[in-house]
């Protein structure tokens, strides 16, 4: 490993994952998370194209960045994600025609997720153009982390399957799985999304945010002005 | 004269090479210009569009027959699937050629139209073109669809040359979207077997419920048109007298099944009055004699020669 890659792109490739999860730690792409991950099969393949936007856009826009104009700075930006993203939904429709189906308008909508223009903006306007492509695919694997680690207790707790493979007997088909709806719905996933963030927080306290004012008591009379 | 000619490519090879090496010498200059000059601002948006638009471009149309092929796969599958014939994992095409049969009807007189072929003939395009379609005088148009096809692409279910499901590709207006379906009919043109829609943008949740298989089973057993009280219904013979205008329609809440006229009704979708409404209008517009009334009673009376 270490031969092909320097402590850079390792440290980008890795980082990504949990230590700067952008979703859990940056709470960045949450709207799509909560859209598509109600089947593992659509979560992989949102996860597989947002990678391939980010990396890919990251590693256009740094190839060009001493070049970009500082006044178009996020056009140039959005022109490039934005037509990966058509090519990656054209892509899905040719080849993958069901799930593009599924997901609707969540690929068009990665143009706007915010990880492809936190990354862009972040870390490929500063840095060379395969630095750029690790940290978008080291980025895209943490969104990916997430929403495998969401659709795998939204997929089995609501409709008793993983990938579309029974696991748990459902009720109506004879066996003892009552399935629990509201995992199926997009809120569910606010509450696992949030269980995450509070489990890896406790466990890495350094990502705790410090708290910005205290709440003082009402006895003290002062009201709570900051 | 040869030479000629020859000097003709030279000079258009040099010229082309003058032109390339011009960009070169502008390219140069522009990269070498401040970031923030106006003329680089707009030589790099300019180069920038070019270079993508050619990639969108090139990737939509490389694709396109792709994506072509897979939306007529998924009309298949959803015609199978309102016929009740879609198994998992089976070839969709080879089940499709094996079990339906498509026709081509004649939306006025209810006849078959031979002479176009069913395969490659595309309802909804022929809608948009005006030397095949129809525009429905305002006070029948219930669907809100003002044109029409003058021809229609049914589908059929036989069974050792017996029909046993009509397919009628069905379409109108809910809330937001023109819905387009396939409402089956089961042999004796009055039955509902199935109801299903492929293309829709009614609200999730609400009026997007059309595509909800419970809601869909509600359909199995309803009856298109008002019945006289004959006995002969009972039997499953029913006669051209039997046949009245189309009834069915959906209701708010649900449908209580004991009372008399409950063949008519689907339960309406909760919190979808509009699309509801929608469905009711075009379900009963297709059924009208503006729709497939004519054609269904051509193939109840061919029934009745038969048996």
């Amino acid at each position: 490993m270490s031969a092909i890659l320097n402590d850079e792109t390792k440290k980008v490739l890795v980082t990504p994952l949990v230590n700067d999860n952008p979703i859990t730690l940056q709470v960045l792409g949450i709207c799509s998370a909560l859209a598509v991950t109600s089947q593992m099969s659509t979560s992989l393949i949102m996860a597989l194209a947002l990678t391939l936007v980010t990396a890919c856009s990251s590693a256009a826009i740094s190839a060009i960045r001493n070049h970009i104009p500082s006044s178009i700075r996020i056009i140039v930006q959005m022109t490039i994600i934005a037509s990966l993203v058509i090519v990656v939904d054209q892509i899905l429709k040719a080849f993958a025609y069901d799930v593009s189906k599924q997901l609707s308008v969540f690929v068009g909508l990665i143009i706007t997720n915010c990880i492809v223009m936190g990354r862009a903006e972040g870390y490929a306007m500063k840095n060379p153009p395969l630095e750029s492509f690790m940290d978008g695919i080291g980025n895209g694997l943490g969104y990916s982390l997430i929403l495998i680690i969401v659709a795998f207790f939204r997929e089995t707790l609501g409709s008793g399957k993983l990938l579309g493979i029974e696991v748990f007997k459902l009720v109506k088909d004879g066996g003892w799985y009552d399935p629990n709806g509201l995992m199926l719905l997009p809120p569910s996933a606010f509450f696992i999304i949030g269980l995450i963030i509070w489990g890896v927080r406790q466990w890495k306290p350094s990502q705790a945010e410090k708290v910005e004012y205290k709440i003082m008591s009402i006895a003290h009379g002062e009201g709570g002005h900051h | 004269m040869p030479k000629c000619k020859h000097m003709e490519k030279l000079n258009a090879t040099l010229e082309q090479y003058e032109q390339y090496r011009n960009f070169i010498i502008y390219k140069d200059k522009v990269l070498a210009l401040g970031n923030d000059s106006l003329e680089k601002t707009i030589a790099i948006a300019v180069s920038l569009c070019l270079v993508c638009a050619v990639l969108v471009s090139f990737a939509a149309v490389a694709l396109k027959p792709l994506q072509i092929g897979n939306k007529a796969d998924d009309m298949k599958k959803n015609i199978l699937e309102v016929a009740g014939l879609l198994e998992e994992g089976a070839n969709i095409n080879k089940a499709f050629s094996d079990k339906i049969e498509s026709k081509i009807v004649d939306l006025e007189t209810g006849e078959y139209v031979e002479n176009i072929n069913a395969d490659e003939y595309d309802q909804r395009k022929a809608a948009k073109d005006p030397a095949q379609s129809i525009s429905i005088p305002k006070d029948k148009d219930i669907a809100h669809i003002r044109i029409k096809a003058k021809y229609a692409k049914v589908f059929l279910v036989k069974e050792s040359g017996v029909i046993k499901s009509i397919i009628l590709p069905i379409n109108g207006y809910g809330l937001w979207s023109t819905l387009y379906g396939f409402l089956s009919l089961e042999a004796d043109g009055q039955t509902v077997q199935s109801i299903n829609f492929y293309d829709q943008q009614e609200t999730p949740g609400l009026g997007g419920e059309v595509v909800n298989p419970k809601w869909r089973a509600l359909w199995k057993g309803k009856k298109v048109y008002a019945e006289t009280d004959q006995p002969s219904l009972e039997k499953g013979l029913i006669t051209e007298a039997d046949i009245g205008e189309p009834a069915l329609s959906l209701i708010k809440g649900s449908v209580d099944n004991t009372k008399p006229g409950s063949q008519y009704q689907v339960d309406g979708l909760a919190g979808a009055t509009l699309t509801s409404t929608g469905v009711t209008n075009l379900v009963r517009y297709w059924t009208s004699n503006e729709g497939f009334a004519p054609y269904l009673k051509k193939v109840r009376t061919v029934k009745e020669v038969k048996s």
